[in-house]
């Protein structure tokens, strides 16, 4: 959807640069006409074995499987039994809740930042359900719901964003900087799109090694302006490493919107064309699309046929983070009129529909999770919190810098005084 | 010299099946300083590869991979540019332990050829060292000759922790002394030159005197040992001479011992001055041997420039200019 400007010709010869900007700016009304170019059920599925070649229109338009009345259709409506679908939307109702509390926390002091990941949840929510023990994520701050969605204890997620004595990584990392090898969740880096080219390496290596596992590559659509998001493309392609490359388009990169990255021509999905890489366009906020395409990748990576490069098409509902105003730089309901809706809604409608969920049932969950949220909250400030409470040893700050702790760092250490 | 990588490689590769070596042209052609020769031959595809021309690609693959399991040792083609790695060194490999508590490592070896002494002009003669040794998680060591290559690489690659080795280039043929007036001289005559067969370390960490004396204290590391040597024997002087091999970790009570022993450093390197490994040398000795110093630390380096194409001998730090140094310590 380019912006109206970028066709306009200058009337002089004097060269003129374009500078992308997004479709509307605060006081603006929100526009999103003609984003959807395609409808649910209208975009073909084909073969898991087919070949990269003949499959561009792929990158090109957007799968998805519910429609506008909460029906499943179409070549991609996955196999889900009903509990699965159940736990799916479950598990987008604990990342809400624990975002929401996490948020909290850091409004009221108890630690220094958080980042939310709200009408992203289905991204990760649904992704995780392809993925098998063994297999690794390398994702980016946004993706808690992979970690929650694998059944890693909210406690510890919780003592890490509070940094407090129950921190799995000893109060040396930032908020929602997460770890965890048990649960395929790669350690998360401040700085971006390093993890997307290790994450292809991690793949290479199970392919040398002969292994079984797989890996799950995951960005943002800022951060593929990163010369590692081409070292990834390369090298994937290259080595056809089973490996699913995940760009999560949130549509906003902070206070920059996905043009300035160069989305507002052809799609983030299509720059896996030019690399070979079968490409897919999918609507990020439905559940059953995003669940079917990562089956369908992850798959491909299983069966040695190589990459997939997937772009999940989203919303960025909420802040980039505690330390940001969205209402700086886009306009104020530009969330609420995101075309393609919330996805909890959206499920909740499916399963509802189905037959298998009623509204009732919704508001109890709700309910549940939410005070067993707050429950795991009130157990986790008991471990203290990033100001209060009891206090990790600063002995932490010099460990694990090396296997071994050289001479120079005991030496720093004593002086210290730990 | 690159006999002794090649053989380190072959051997560990034997020894170690999760080792991998991959890097620009270190496959099939064996890589432009042959130090990968035969290894894909003998080892398969799968454990010796050519990469595409990218540096944060091929160091970002192999954070990848040491995470997995396996332990890389891969090849940046000249230290000149690793720059596009260097965020994946600096900000992956050195700090994935400490960041995730242990949860995740990356025991890989980043090898590189540096220096100058060759006309590679400005991009095929830098010594980046101490950008690395400013690294904590990193190990950075540069070895000055075929044995210590050998035993200093095979220690590198059962390391635990990233290791930057970096290979002087003008010592891959044979030593250099910096009179580059005179024939070249092979390995072959130097008694360093002799490297087991198999199998052994030479330690990180740990410092060597390459000769011993009394009057003053050169510390230095990779050509410029050689370049110290001949500067020692043609003053005249009687000085000691210690080749720290690895400057992170660094051997402090070698070089403390030998200063508070002699009274007067001498500090010699290429790499440009300013914030360069030497200057935290200098630190290091005046914290613990200042009421030993006869006279103050002097240093020899390269000259705050960009590494020249036609000025070679005025810019790299020669025998005379150390010699000239050495005076001066002397002084007083």
């Amino acid at each position: 959807m380019p912006p109206a400007a970028a066709a306009e010709q200058p009337s002089s010869d004097a060269l003129s640069l374009r500078v992308p900007e997004p479709h509307g700016r605060p006081g603006d009304a929100p526009a999103f006409a003609g984003l959807l170019n395609s409808r649910a059920g209208n975009v073909r599925r084909p073969p898991v074995d087919a070949p990269a070649r003949g499959m561009e229109d792929l990158a090109a338009s957007l799968i998805r499987v519910l429609d506008d009345d909460g029906q499943a259709v179409g070549p991609w409506c996955p196999d889900l039994s009903d509990p699965e679908l159940l736990a799916g939307l479950g598990d987008m109702l604990k990342v809400r809740a624990f975002d929401s509390r996490m948020l909290m926390a850091q409004r009221q002091g108890k630690t220094s930042f958080y980042m939310q990941c709200t009408g992203e949840e289905a991204v990760a929510c649904a992704f995780q359900r392809t993925m098998r023990p063994g297999d690794m994520n390398f994702p980016t701050y946004r993706q808690q719901g992979l970690l929650i969605t694998a059944g890693y204890p909210l406690l510890d997620m919780m003592c890490q964003v509070l940094s407090n004595s129950r921190d799995p990584l000893k109060g040396r990392q930032l908020p929602v900087m997460y770890s965890a090898r048990t649960h395929g969740f790669f350690s998360i880096s401040g700085n971006l799109g390093t993890q997307f080219i290790q994450a292809v390496g991690w793949s290479m290596a199970s392919a040398i090694k002969g292994g079984t596992a797989i890996a799950a590559a995951w960005v943002g659509d800022g951060s593929t302006a990163e010369s590692d998001f081409h070292s990834a493309l390369v090298f994937a392609s290259t080595y056809r490493s089973p490996v699913v490359l995940n760009i999560v388009n949130n549509q906003w990169a902070i206070s920059t919107f996905q043009g300035i990255a160069r989305g507002d021509g052809p799609t983030f999905a299509a720059r896996g064309v030019g690399f070979g890489i079968p490409a897919l366009l999918v609507d990020g906020n439905d559940f059953l699309a995003v669940y079917a395409a990562a089956a369908w990748a992850t798959e491909r990576a299983r069966r040695n046929l190589g990459p997939t490069l997937i772009e999940h098409f989203t919303y960025r509902s909420a802040a980039h983070s505690t330390s940001d105003d969205p209402a700086v730089y886009r306009p104020k309901a530009e969330h609420e009129a995101w075309p393609l809706g919330d996805p909890i809604e959206r499920l909740k409608t499916h399963l509802i529909l189905k037959g298998i969920w009623s509204e009732a049932q919704h508001t109890q969950a709700v309910d549940e999770i939410e005070s067993e949220v707050l429950g795991l909250q009130k157990q986790a400030e008991s471990f203290g919190t990033l100001r209060d409470g009891p206090p990790l040893s600063p002995r932490e700050m010099f460990l694990d810098v090396y296997h071994e702790m050289p001479p120079h760092l005991q030496r720093q250490r004593q002086q210290a005084g730990f | 010299m690159i006999e002794a990588i090649r053989d380190a490689h072959d051997v560990m590769m034997e020894r170690e099946p999760n080792l991998v070596v991959f890097g620009e042209d270190v496959g099939f052609f064996g890589g432009v300083f042959r130090c990968t020769k035969g290894l894909q031959k003998k080892f398969g595809s799968h454990r010796c590869f050519d990469t595409p021309i990218s540096e944060n690609g091929i160091v970002g693959a192999a954070v990848g991979m040491a995470a997995y399991g396996l332990r890389p040792c891969v090849e940046i083609q000249f230290s000149d540019y690793m720059y596009p790695a260097f965020d994946q060194i600096v900000s992956e490999a050195a700090r994935l332990r400490y960041r995730s508590a242990g949860d995740f490592s990356a025991p890989m070896t980043i090898r590189m050829p540096v220096g100058g002494g060759i006309y590679g002009g400005q991009t095929h003669s830098q010594s980046p060292e101490s950008l690395f040794a400013h690294v904590c998680g990193l190990k950075t060591v540069m070895p000055s000759n075929p044995y210590d290559s050998k035993g200093l690489l095979i220690a590198a690659i059962e390391d635990e922790d990233p290791v930057v080795f970096l290979e002087p280039k003008r010592l891959y043929n044979g030593p250099f002394d910096g009179h580059h007036d005179r024939p070249v001289v092979p390995w072959s005559s130097h008694a360093l030159s002799e490297v087991p067969d198999g199998y052994y370390r030479v330690p990180l960490g740990k410092a060597t005197v390459r000769r011993e004396g009394g009057a003053v204290t050169i510390v230095t590391y990779g050509t410029m040992v050689h370049v110290a040597l001949a500067a020692t024997q043609e003053s005249g002087i009687d000085a000691e001479v210690i080749d720290l091999r690895s400057l992170v970790p660094l051997d402090e009570e070698a070089i403390i011992e030998s200063v508070r022993k002699t009274g007067r450093c001498v500090i010699v390197h290429e790499a440009t001055r300013i914030c360069g490994f030497g200057a935290e040398l200098s630190a290091v000795i005046q914290e613990s041997c200042f009421y030993h110093l006869k006279t103050p630390i002097r240093r020899v380096t390269g000259w705050d420039t960009p590494y020249p194409h036609a000025f070679e001998w005025q810019y790299f730090p020669g025998p005379g200019r150390v010699a000239d140094e050495i005076r001066l310590a002397l002084e007083d």
